[in-house]
Protein backbone atom coordinates (compact mmCIF):
# COMPACT_ATOMS: atom_id res chain seq x y z
CA UNK A 1 0.00 0.00 0.00
CA UNK A 2 1.18 3.61 -0.47
CA UNK A 3 1.97 5.64 2.40
CA UNK A 4 -0.98 8.14 1.78
CA UNK A 5 -3.36 4.95 2.13
CA UNK A 6 -1.14 4.24 5.63
CA UNK A 7 -1.68 7.68 6.55
CA UNK A 8 -5.20 7.76 5.97
CA UNK A 9 -5.80 4.63 7.85
CA UNK A 10 -3.19 5.37 10.92
CA UNK A 11 -4.62 9.37 11.23
CA UNK A 12 -8.59 7.94 10.96
CA UNK A 13 -8.13 5.31 13.52
CA UNK A 14 -6.44 7.98 15.77
CA UNK A 15 -8.88 10.56 15.26
CA UNK A 16 -11.78 8.08 16.07
CA UNK A 17 -9.99 6.82 18.99
CA UNK A 18 -9.53 10.41 19.93
CA UNK A 19 -13.21 11.28 19.72
CA UNK A 20 -14.27 8.15 21.82
CA UNK A 21 -11.64 8.96 24.94
CA UNK A 22 -12.81 12.87 24.54
CA UNK A 23 -16.84 11.46 25.08
CA UNK A 24 -15.27 9.48 27.90
CA UNK A 25 -13.68 12.47 29.12
CA UNK A 26 -16.73 14.69 29.35
CA UNK A 27 -18.67 12.54 30.81
CA UNK A 28 -16.55 12.61 33.87
CA UNK A 29 -16.20 15.96 33.55
CA UNK A 30 -12.42 16.34 33.00
CA UNK A 31 -10.82 18.20 30.26
CA UNK A 32 -9.98 15.63 27.12
CA UNK A 33 -6.32 17.38 26.63
CA UNK A 34 -4.56 14.47 29.25
CA UNK A 35 -6.28 11.93 26.81
CA UNK A 36 -5.03 13.53 23.87
CA UNK A 37 -1.65 13.48 25.74
CA UNK A 38 -1.74 10.06 26.36
CA UNK A 39 -2.80 8.90 23.52
CA UNK A 40 0.24 10.19 21.99
CA UNK A 41 2.63 8.65 24.27
CA UNK A 42 0.70 4.84 23.46
CA UNK A 43 1.29 5.85 19.80
CA UNK A 44 4.84 7.69 19.63
CA UNK A 45 8.73 6.26 19.72
CA UNK A 46 8.67 4.01 22.50
CA UNK A 47 5.28 3.37 23.27
CA UNK A 48 3.18 0.31 22.54
CA UNK A 49 1.90 1.12 18.94
CA UNK A 50 4.25 2.95 16.94
CA UNK A 51 2.57 5.19 14.44
CA UNK A 52 4.94 4.93 10.86
CA UNK A 53 3.36 6.42 7.88
CA UNK A 54 1.81 9.78 9.52
CA UNK A 55 4.46 10.93 11.27
CA UNK A 56 4.86 13.80 8.50
CA UNK A 57 1.01 15.14 8.31
CA UNK A 58 1.00 15.19 12.42
CA UNK A 59 3.71 17.45 12.78
CA UNK A 60 2.42 19.55 9.94
CA UNK A 61 -0.87 19.46 12.00
CA UNK A 62 0.97 20.21 15.48
CA UNK A 63 2.22 23.47 13.87
CA UNK A 64 -1.19 24.44 12.63
CA UNK A 65 -2.61 23.71 15.94
CA UNK A 66 -0.73 26.01 17.20
CA UNK A 67 -1.04 28.58 15.18
CA UNK A 68 -5.05 28.14 15.57
CA UNK A 69 -4.66 28.00 19.29
CA UNK A 70 -3.11 31.13 19.18
CA UNK A 71 -4.97 33.31 16.50
CA UNK A 72 -8.22 32.15 18.69
CA UNK A 73 -6.85 33.40 21.78
CA UNK A 74 -6.34 36.67 20.18
CA UNK A 75 -9.52 36.92 18.68
CA UNK A 76 -11.26 36.57 21.81
CA UNK A 77 -9.61 39.46 23.82
CA UNK A 78 -10.51 42.64 21.98
CA UNK A 79 -7.53 45.29 22.06
CA UNK A 80 -9.40 47.40 24.46
CA UNK A 81 -9.57 44.69 26.99
CA UNK A 82 -5.80 44.33 26.84
CA UNK A 83 -4.68 47.48 27.26
CA UNK A 84 -7.37 47.84 30.62
CA UNK A 85 -6.30 44.75 31.80
CA UNK A 86 -2.88 46.11 31.91
CA UNK A 87 -3.81 49.28 33.46
CA UNK A 88 -5.88 47.68 36.39
CA UNK A 89 -4.12 44.23 37.18
CA UNK A 90 -0.74 45.33 36.38
CA UNK A 91 0.05 43.91 40.08
CA UNK A 92 -1.52 41.02 39.78
CA UNK A 93 0.29 40.32 36.78
CA UNK A 94 3.87 40.65 38.11
CA UNK A 95 2.86 39.01 41.45
CA UNK A 96 2.14 35.99 39.09
CA UNK A 97 4.98 36.30 37.22
CA UNK A 98 7.19 36.07 40.14
CA UNK A 99 5.08 33.71 41.94
CA UNK A 100 5.23 31.12 39.51
CA UNK A 101 7.73 31.88 36.92
CA UNK A 102 10.98 31.63 39.70
CA UNK A 103 10.22 27.60 41.13
CA UNK A 104 10.05 26.51 37.85
CA UNK A 105 13.74 28.34 37.03
CA UNK A 106 14.66 26.80 40.46
CA UNK A 107 13.98 23.95 39.42
CA UNK A 108 15.85 24.14 36.73
CA UNK A 109 18.78 24.96 38.35
CA UNK A 110 18.59 22.24 40.85
CA UNK A 111 18.48 19.30 38.91
CA UNK A 112 21.52 21.06 37.11
CA UNK A 113 20.06 22.26 33.87
CA UNK A 114 21.73 24.96 33.16
CA UNK A 115 20.67 28.75 32.83
CA UNK A 116 18.49 28.39 29.22
CA UNK A 117 16.78 25.27 30.63
CA UNK A 118 16.24 28.00 33.69
CA UNK A 119 14.04 30.26 31.10
CA UNK A 120 12.06 27.55 29.95
CA UNK A 121 11.13 26.29 32.59
CA UNK A 122 10.15 29.24 34.07
CA UNK A 123 7.82 29.84 31.33
CA UNK A 124 6.51 25.75 32.38
CA UNK A 125 5.19 26.20 35.31
CA UNK A 126 4.33 30.21 35.09
CA UNK A 127 1.16 30.11 32.78
CA UNK A 128 -1.93 28.49 33.34
CA UNK A 129 -4.25 27.20 30.76
CA UNK A 130 -7.34 29.70 29.42
CA UNK A 131 -8.89 27.32 27.84
CA UNK A 132 -9.13 24.40 30.88
CA UNK A 133 -9.94 27.72 33.13
CA UNK A 134 -12.51 29.14 31.14
CA UNK A 135 -14.39 25.81 30.46
CA UNK A 136 -14.43 24.83 35.05
CA UNK A 137 -15.96 28.08 35.32
CA UNK A 138 -18.38 27.83 33.11
CA UNK A 139 -18.86 23.91 33.83
CA UNK A 140 -19.19 25.05 37.83
CA UNK A 141 -21.45 27.75 36.73
CA UNK A 142 -19.04 30.74 38.35
CA UNK A 143 -18.83 32.83 35.74
CA UNK A 144 -21.02 35.16 36.92
CA UNK A 145 -18.89 35.38 40.59
CA UNK A 146 -17.49 38.55 41.57
CA UNK A 147 -13.97 36.75 41.72
CA UNK A 148 -14.27 35.90 38.21
CA UNK A 149 -12.99 38.53 36.51
CA UNK A 150 -9.61 38.62 38.52
CA UNK A 151 -9.01 34.91 37.12
CA UNK A 152 -9.80 36.17 33.65
CA UNK A 153 -7.86 39.12 34.20
CA UNK A 154 -4.72 37.15 35.39
CA UNK A 155 -5.07 34.86 32.45
CA UNK A 156 -4.89 37.40 29.96
CA UNK A 157 -2.12 39.20 31.05
CA UNK A 158 -0.20 35.86 31.01
CA UNK A 159 -0.99 35.64 27.79
CA UNK A 160 -0.02 38.62 26.81
CA UNK A 161 3.01 38.08 28.47
CA UNK A 162 3.89 35.57 26.32
CA UNK A 163 3.79 37.28 23.18
CA UNK A 164 6.77 39.21 24.74
CA UNK A 165 8.40 35.64 26.51
CA UNK A 166 7.79 33.28 23.48
CA UNK A 167 10.50 35.76 20.82
CA UNK A 168 12.94 35.89 23.68
CA UNK A 169 12.69 32.16 23.99
CA UNK A 170 13.41 31.28 20.82
CA UNK A 171 16.07 34.09 20.19
CA UNK A 172 17.85 32.70 23.38
CA UNK A 173 17.86 28.74 22.97
CA UNK A 174 18.76 29.35 19.51
CA UNK A 175 22.10 29.61 21.26
CA UNK A 176 23.93 32.51 20.23
CA UNK A 177 26.40 34.56 21.22
CA UNK A 178 25.50 37.16 23.89
CA UNK A 179 25.48 40.42 21.74
CA UNK A 180 24.16 38.21 18.88
CA UNK A 181 21.33 37.27 21.33
CA UNK A 182 20.94 40.71 22.73
CA UNK A 183 20.50 42.05 19.45
CA UNK A 184 18.07 39.13 18.58
CA UNK A 185 16.09 39.31 21.41
CA UNK A 186 15.66 43.32 20.99
CA UNK A 187 14.66 42.88 17.33
CA UNK A 188 12.10 40.28 18.69
CA UNK A 189 10.13 42.48 21.68
CA UNK A 190 10.76 45.85 19.62
CA UNK A 191 8.70 44.51 16.36
CA UNK A 192 6.15 42.55 18.58
CA UNK A 193 6.03 46.09 20.58
CA UNK A 194 5.30 48.03 17.26
CA UNK A 195 2.72 45.45 16.22
CA UNK A 196 1.04 45.18 19.12
CA UNK A 197 0.61 49.12 18.60
CA UNK A 198 -0.54 48.87 15.54
CA UNK A 199 -2.66 46.22 16.25
CA UNK A 200 -4.65 48.63 19.23
CA UNK A 201 -4.50 51.37 17.30
CA UNK A 202 -5.33 50.32 13.59
CA UNK A 203 -6.88 47.15 13.71
CA UNK A 204 -10.12 48.05 12.24
CA UNK A 205 -8.35 48.89 9.05
CA UNK A 206 -6.53 45.40 8.80
CA UNK A 207 -10.03 44.15 9.36
CA UNK A 208 -11.74 45.82 6.74
CA UNK A 209 -9.69 43.63 3.97
CA UNK A 210 -11.97 41.25 4.94
CA UNK A 211 -15.48 40.79 4.34
CA UNK A 212 -17.38 39.33 7.01
CA UNK A 213 -20.49 37.72 5.04
CA UNK A 214 -18.54 35.44 3.17
CA UNK A 215 -17.57 32.54 5.20
CA UNK A 216 -15.83 30.71 2.67
CA UNK A 217 -13.65 33.32 1.81
CA UNK A 218 -13.23 34.88 4.96
CA UNK A 219 -12.36 31.42 6.62
CA UNK A 220 -9.52 31.01 4.01
CA UNK A 221 -8.54 35.10 3.87
CA UNK A 222 -7.89 34.60 7.65
CA UNK A 223 -6.61 31.79 7.87
CA UNK A 224 -4.02 32.10 5.25
CA UNK A 225 -3.31 35.94 6.97
CA UNK A 226 -2.51 34.13 10.16
CA UNK A 227 -0.15 31.00 8.90
CA UNK A 228 1.61 33.75 6.59
CA UNK A 229 2.16 35.98 9.93
CA UNK A 230 2.97 33.38 11.94
CA UNK A 231 5.67 31.88 9.58
CA UNK A 232 7.34 35.10 8.86
CA UNK A 233 7.17 35.39 12.80
CA UNK A 234 9.17 32.40 12.86
CA UNK A 235 11.50 32.65 10.64
CA UNK A 236 12.30 36.22 12.43
CA UNK A 237 12.90 34.33 15.76
CA UNK A 238 9.57 36.05 17.38
CA UNK A 239 7.69 32.31 16.94
CA UNK A 240 4.86 31.46 14.93
CA UNK A 241 2.44 31.44 17.86
CA UNK A 242 2.84 35.00 18.47
CA UNK A 243 2.47 36.06 15.27
CA UNK A 244 -1.17 34.15 15.10
CA UNK A 245 -1.80 35.48 18.24
CA UNK A 246 -0.93 39.59 17.28
CA UNK A 247 -3.35 38.62 14.01
CA UNK A 248 -5.93 37.46 16.34
CA UNK A 249 -5.99 40.68 18.50
CA UNK A 250 -5.21 42.94 15.30
CA UNK A 251 -8.89 41.72 13.95
CA UNK A 252 -11.61 43.18 15.42
CA UNK A 253 -15.25 43.29 15.22
CA UNK A 254 -17.59 41.40 12.90
CA UNK A 255 -14.66 39.85 11.25
CA UNK A 256 -13.19 38.98 14.16
CA UNK A 257 -16.55 37.36 15.36
CA UNK A 258 -17.29 35.35 12.29
CA UNK A 259 -13.66 34.23 12.14
CA UNK A 260 -13.94 32.47 15.44
CA UNK A 261 -17.02 30.64 14.49
CA UNK A 262 -15.12 29.53 11.51
CA UNK A 263 -12.18 28.43 12.93
CA UNK A 264 -13.49 27.02 16.05
CA UNK A 265 -13.75 23.73 14.48
CA UNK A 266 -10.23 23.53 12.85
CA UNK A 267 -8.97 24.75 16.15
CA UNK A 268 -10.69 21.67 18.11
CA UNK A 269 -9.48 19.50 15.36
CA UNK A 270 -5.32 20.77 15.43
CA UNK A 271 -5.01 21.18 19.21
CA UNK A 272 -6.21 17.59 19.39
CA UNK A 273 -3.33 16.99 17.10
CA UNK A 274 -1.08 19.39 18.55
CA UNK A 275 -1.51 17.90 22.27
CA UNK A 276 -1.28 14.33 20.25
CA UNK A 277 1.90 14.98 18.88
CA UNK A 278 3.60 16.29 21.75
CA UNK A 279 2.96 13.38 23.20
CA UNK A 280 3.89 11.79 20.08
CA UNK A 281 7.47 13.17 20.59
CA UNK A 282 7.62 12.31 24.34
CA UNK A 283 9.60 8.92 25.00
CA UNK A 284 7.17 7.31 27.87
CA UNK A 285 10.39 5.38 28.81
CA UNK A 286 11.61 8.75 30.25
CA UNK A 287 8.37 8.86 32.26
CA UNK A 288 9.37 7.58 35.28
CA UNK A 289 12.97 9.28 35.52
CA UNK A 290 11.18 12.34 35.87
CA UNK A 291 8.05 11.68 37.66
CA UNK A 292 9.00 12.30 41.40
CA UNK A 293 10.58 15.37 40.29
CA UNK A 294 7.34 16.47 38.26
CA UNK A 295 5.49 15.31 41.06
CA UNK A 296 7.18 18.09 43.64
CA UNK A 297 7.24 20.89 40.73
CA UNK A 298 3.21 20.64 40.01
CA UNK A 299 2.74 20.89 44.40
CA UNK A 300 4.71 23.40 45.19
CA UNK A 301 3.46 26.00 41.38
CA UNK A 302 0.07 24.79 42.07
CA UNK A 303 0.42 26.51 45.76
CA UNK A 304 1.93 29.02 44.38
CA UNK A 305 -0.90 29.82 42.15
CA UNK A 306 -3.20 29.35 44.42
CA UNK A 307 -1.36 31.99 46.93
CA UNK A 308 -1.16 34.61 43.59
CA UNK A 309 -4.93 33.73 43.07
CA UNK A 310 -6.14 34.64 46.67
CA UNK A 311 -3.48 37.50 46.81
CA UNK A 312 -5.01 39.32 43.92
CA UNK A 313 -8.73 38.65 45.15
CA UNK A 314 -7.82 39.84 48.53
CA UNK A 315 -6.74 43.61 46.74
CA UNK A 316 -9.56 43.38 44.75
CA UNK A 317 -12.17 43.42 48.01
CA UNK A 318 -13.06 39.57 47.42
CA UNK A 319 -14.41 37.92 50.39
CA UNK A 320 -12.53 34.48 51.73
CA UNK A 321 -14.27 32.32 49.98
CA UNK A 322 -13.79 33.82 47.27
CA UNK A 323 -10.09 34.30 47.16
CA UNK A 324 -9.66 30.72 47.82
CA UNK A 325 -11.88 30.04 44.87
CA UNK A 326 -9.44 32.14 42.76
CA UNK A 327 -6.42 30.15 43.20
CA UNK A 328 -7.71 26.63 43.32
CA UNK A 329 -9.28 27.95 39.43
CA UNK A 330 -5.94 29.38 38.38
CA UNK A 331 -3.71 25.90 39.08
CA UNK A 332 -3.98 23.73 35.65
CA UNK A 333 -1.23 24.96 33.05
CA UNK A 334 -2.10 23.75 29.78
CA UNK A 335 -1.17 24.67 26.19
CA UNK A 336 1.62 27.25 26.69
CA UNK A 337 3.37 24.60 29.07
CA UNK A 338 3.58 22.67 25.92
CA UNK A 339 4.16 25.26 23.03
CA UNK A 340 7.24 26.29 25.76
CA UNK A 341 8.83 23.04 26.37
CA UNK A 342 8.13 21.88 22.36
CA UNK A 343 10.29 24.80 21.31
CA UNK A 344 13.24 23.93 23.91
CA UNK A 345 12.91 19.92 22.97
CA UNK A 346 13.40 21.10 18.65
CA UNK A 347 15.99 23.53 19.99
CA UNK A 348 17.94 20.50 21.79
CA UNK A 349 18.07 22.51 25.10
CA UNK A 350 17.32 19.24 27.41
CA UNK A 351 15.60 16.17 26.57
CA UNK A 352 14.10 15.44 30.24
CA UNK A 353 12.07 18.94 29.70
CA UNK A 354 9.51 16.88 27.62
CA UNK A 355 8.60 14.14 29.58
CA UNK A 356 8.86 16.65 32.54
CA UNK A 357 6.51 19.11 31.45
CA UNK A 358 4.44 16.73 29.48
CA UNK A 359 4.21 14.71 33.47
CA UNK A 360 3.71 18.02 35.28
CA UNK A 361 1.12 19.20 32.92
CA UNK A 362 -0.83 15.98 33.14
CA UNK A 363 -0.56 16.41 37.00
CA UNK A 364 -2.02 19.93 36.72
CA UNK A 365 -4.50 19.76 34.26
CA UNK A 366 -6.27 16.35 36.13
CA UNK A 367 -5.77 17.94 39.46
CA UNK A 368 -6.51 21.24 39.12
CA UNK A 369 -10.51 20.95 38.01
CA UNK A 370 -11.19 18.32 40.69
CA UNK A 371 -9.51 20.28 43.42
CA UNK A 372 -11.27 23.13 42.20
CA UNK A 373 -14.16 21.77 43.32
CA UNK A 374 -13.35 21.91 47.19
CA UNK A 375 -14.81 25.19 47.55
CA UNK A 376 -18.12 23.75 46.53
CA UNK A 377 -18.08 21.30 49.23
CA UNK A 378 -20.01 21.54 53.04
CA UNK A 379 -17.10 20.93 54.45
CA UNK A 380 -15.18 23.73 52.83
CA UNK A 381 -17.81 26.06 53.32
CA UNK A 382 -18.24 25.34 56.92
CA UNK A 383 -14.82 26.25 57.28
CA UNK A 384 -15.22 29.63 55.97
CA UNK A 385 -17.78 30.23 58.30
CA UNK A 386 -15.46 29.31 61.03
CA UNK A 387 -12.78 31.72 60.31
CA UNK A 388 -15.33 34.25 59.81
CA UNK A 389 -16.99 33.63 63.13
CA UNK A 390 -13.22 33.74 64.67
CA UNK A 391 -12.49 37.18 62.60
CA UNK A 392 -15.65 38.43 63.96
CA UNK A 393 -14.89 37.61 67.80
CA UNK A 394 -11.34 38.94 67.33
CA UNK A 395 -12.81 42.14 65.61
CA UNK A 396 -15.28 42.31 68.53
CA UNK A 397 -13.05 41.83 71.79
CA UNK A 398 -11.23 44.37 70.49
CA UNK A 399 -13.34 46.93 70.28
CA UNK B 1 -33.88 58.21 41.58
CA UNK B 2 -30.82 56.66 39.84
CA UNK B 3 -29.67 53.03 39.93
CA UNK B 4 -26.29 52.04 40.86
CA UNK B 5 -25.19 49.55 37.85
CA UNK B 6 -21.64 48.67 37.62
CA UNK B 7 -19.95 47.34 34.80
CA UNK B 8 -17.24 44.75 35.09
CA UNK B 9 -15.24 43.25 31.65
CA UNK B 10 -15.14 39.49 31.60
CA UNK B 11 -12.16 39.65 29.11
CA UNK B 12 -12.63 36.63 26.16
CA UNK B 13 -16.46 36.13 27.32
CA UNK B 14 -18.05 39.92 27.76
CA UNK B 15 -19.47 41.93 30.37
CA UNK B 16 -21.32 41.90 33.39
CA UNK B 17 -23.49 44.36 35.11
CA UNK B 18 -23.90 44.81 38.81
CA UNK B 19 -27.24 46.06 39.81
CA UNK B 20 -27.59 47.11 43.48
CA UNK B 21 -31.25 47.28 44.75
CA UNK B 22 -32.31 50.03 47.01
CA UNK B 23 -32.12 46.91 49.86
CA UNK B 24 -28.86 46.34 49.41
CA UNK B 25 -28.87 42.99 46.77
CA UNK B 26 -26.98 42.54 43.81
CA UNK B 27 -28.46 41.02 40.86
CA UNK B 28 -25.68 40.43 37.80
CA UNK B 29 -27.22 40.13 34.73
CA UNK B 30 -24.11 38.77 32.41
CA UNK B 31 -23.96 39.90 28.50
CA UNK B 32 -21.80 37.23 26.46
CA UNK B 33 -20.40 37.93 23.07
CA UNK B 34 -22.68 35.52 21.42
CA UNK B 35 -25.49 37.41 21.98
CA UNK B 36 -26.83 35.25 24.98
CA UNK B 37 -27.79 36.41 28.96
CA UNK B 38 -27.55 35.39 32.60
CA UNK B 39 -29.31 36.80 35.27
CA UNK B 40 -27.69 35.79 38.35
CA UNK B 41 -28.03 35.91 41.99
CA UNK B 42 -25.80 36.04 45.29
CA UNK B 43 -25.38 34.13 48.16
CA UNK B 44 -25.90 36.42 51.16
CA UNK B 45 -23.65 34.66 53.27
CA UNK B 46 -20.56 34.18 50.56
CA UNK B 47 -21.93 37.89 48.35
CA UNK B 48 -19.20 37.09 45.64
CA UNK B 49 -20.34 33.48 45.05
CA UNK B 50 -23.80 33.50 42.60
CA UNK B 51 -26.12 30.89 43.55
CA UNK B 52 -28.40 30.58 40.88
CA UNK B 53 -28.50 31.92 37.15
CA UNK B 54 -31.04 31.47 34.01
CA UNK B 55 -29.24 31.98 31.04
CA UNK B 56 -31.66 33.48 28.29
CA UNK B 57 -31.72 33.86 24.58
CA UNK B 58 -31.16 36.90 23.01
CA UNK B 59 -35.07 37.25 22.38
CA UNK B 60 -36.06 36.19 25.96
CA UNK B 61 -33.99 38.52 27.24
CA UNK B 62 -35.87 41.51 25.37
CA UNK B 63 -38.96 39.88 26.57
CA UNK B 64 -37.72 40.06 30.23
CA UNK B 65 -36.66 43.79 30.39
CA UNK B 66 -40.01 44.94 28.55
CA UNK B 67 -41.87 42.96 31.25
CA UNK B 68 -39.88 44.48 34.30
CA UNK B 69 -39.77 48.27 32.29
CA UNK B 70 -43.65 47.94 31.88
CA UNK B 71 -44.52 46.97 35.66
CA UNK B 72 -48.09 46.81 34.76
CA UNK B 73 -47.78 47.05 30.94
CA UNK B 74 -47.74 43.90 28.14
CA UNK B 75 -47.14 45.43 25.18
CA UNK B 76 -46.30 44.34 21.68
CA UNK B 77 -44.81 46.76 19.36
CA UNK B 78 -44.63 46.11 15.29
CA UNK B 79 -43.09 48.04 13.01
CA UNK B 80 -45.24 49.15 9.89
CA UNK B 81 -43.25 48.32 6.40
CA UNK B 82 -40.99 46.37 7.95
CA UNK B 83 -40.13 49.20 10.60
CA UNK B 84 -38.14 51.53 8.37
CA UNK B 85 -40.71 54.33 7.59
CA UNK B 86 -40.87 55.30 11.42
CA UNK B 87 -44.57 54.03 12.21
CA UNK B 88 -45.02 51.02 14.40
CA UNK B 89 -48.22 49.51 15.81
CA UNK B 90 -48.42 48.99 19.78
CA UNK B 91 -50.91 46.29 21.68
CA UNK B 92 -50.88 47.56 25.04
CA UNK B 93 -53.18 46.27 28.47
CA UNK B 94 -54.81 48.39 30.41
CA UNK B 95 -53.17 48.65 33.88
CA UNK B 96 -55.56 47.74 36.44
CA UNK B 97 -54.12 50.72 38.27
CA UNK B 98 -54.57 53.20 35.76
CA UNK B 99 -56.40 56.16 36.54
CA UNK B 100 -58.09 55.84 33.35
CA UNK B 101 -60.21 52.79 34.23
CA UNK B 102 -63.69 52.75 33.86
CA UNK B 103 -63.68 56.82 31.99
CA UNK B 104 -64.01 57.71 28.63
CA UNK B 105 -61.32 57.33 26.10
CA UNK B 106 -61.44 60.94 25.57
CA UNK B 107 -60.28 61.62 28.84
CA UNK B 108 -56.52 60.37 28.13
CA UNK B 109 -56.73 63.14 25.55
CA UNK B 110 -54.29 60.36 23.93
CA UNK B 111 -53.76 61.75 20.62
CA UNK B 112 -53.15 65.42 21.35
CA UNK B 113 -50.86 64.35 24.24
CA UNK B 114 -49.07 61.67 22.34
CA UNK B 115 -49.62 62.13 18.41
CA UNK B 116 -50.76 58.52 18.69
CA UNK B 117 -54.33 56.98 17.45
CA UNK B 118 -55.77 54.44 18.99
CA UNK B 119 -57.71 52.76 16.34
CA UNK B 120 -59.23 49.45 18.45
CA UNK B 121 -59.88 47.95 21.30
CA UNK B 122 -60.10 44.83 21.85
CA UNK B 123 -62.11 43.54 24.94
CA UNK B 124 -61.96 39.69 25.83
CA UNK B 125 -63.72 38.62 22.46
CA UNK B 126 -65.46 41.67 21.24
CA UNK B 127 -63.72 43.99 19.03
CA UNK B 128 -64.38 47.55 18.97
CA UNK B 129 -62.90 49.32 15.74
CA UNK B 130 -62.29 52.85 15.99
CA UNK B 131 -63.28 53.67 19.46
CA UNK B 132 -65.20 57.17 19.76
CA UNK B 133 -64.03 59.56 22.62
CA UNK B 134 -67.28 58.42 24.19
CA UNK B 135 -65.73 54.65 24.62
CA UNK B 136 -65.32 53.75 28.31
CA UNK B 137 -61.98 51.80 29.30
CA UNK B 138 -62.69 48.81 31.02
CA UNK B 139 -60.19 46.28 33.08
CA UNK B 140 -57.99 44.33 30.76
CA UNK B 141 -58.81 45.76 27.65
CA UNK B 142 -55.65 45.60 24.81
CA UNK B 143 -55.99 48.83 23.13
CA UNK B 144 -54.14 49.11 19.68
CA UNK B 145 -52.03 51.92 18.97
CA UNK B 146 -50.53 53.73 15.85
CA UNK B 147 -47.58 55.96 15.83
CA UNK B 148 -44.58 57.04 16.27
CA UNK B 149 -41.58 55.10 18.41
CA UNK B 150 -41.39 58.52 20.93
CA UNK B 151 -45.32 58.86 20.69
CA UNK B 152 -46.20 55.24 22.21
CA UNK B 153 -43.48 55.88 24.64
CA UNK B 154 -45.60 58.31 25.91
CA UNK B 155 -48.53 56.57 25.50
CA UNK B 156 -47.46 53.65 27.87
CA UNK B 157 -47.03 56.14 30.31
CA UNK B 158 -50.07 58.25 29.93
CA UNK B 159 -52.25 55.36 30.46
CA UNK B 160 -49.97 53.31 33.14
CA UNK B 161 -50.48 56.82 35.22
CA UNK B 162 -51.51 55.71 38.31
CA UNK B 163 -54.93 56.78 40.00
CA UNK B 164 -53.19 58.58 42.87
Amino acid sequence: MHDETWMLIEVGALLLGLSLLGRLAIKFGQSPIPLYMTAGLVFGAGGLLPLQASTDFLSSGAELGVVLLLVMLGLEYSPSELVGNLKSSARAGVWDALLNAIPGALFALVMGWGPIAALVMAGVTWVSSSGVIAKVLRDLGRLGNRETPIVLSVLVLEDLAMAFYLPILSAVVVGASLLQGAITVAIAVGSVSIVLFLAVRHGKKLSRIFHSEQPETLLMGVLGLTMLIAGLASEVQVSAAVGAFLVGIALSGQVAHNAEKLLAPLRDLFAAIFFVFFGLTTNPADIPEVLLPALALAAVTMSTKVLTGYLAAKRAGIGRPGRWRTGLALMPRGEFTVIIAGLAVTAGVQPLIAPLAATYMLITVISGPILARVTDTTWFKAKMKAAAKREGALAGSST
Amino acid sequence: MGVRIEKIDLPGMGVRHDVVTAAGQHIGVLSYRNGTREVALYDPEDPDASLASVALTAAEAAAFSDLLGHAALLSQLSGLGGGTIGLFTEQLVLPADSRYLDRPLGDTEARTKTGTSIVAILRGKEVIPSPTPSEILRMDDLIVAVGTREGLDKLDKLLAHSQV
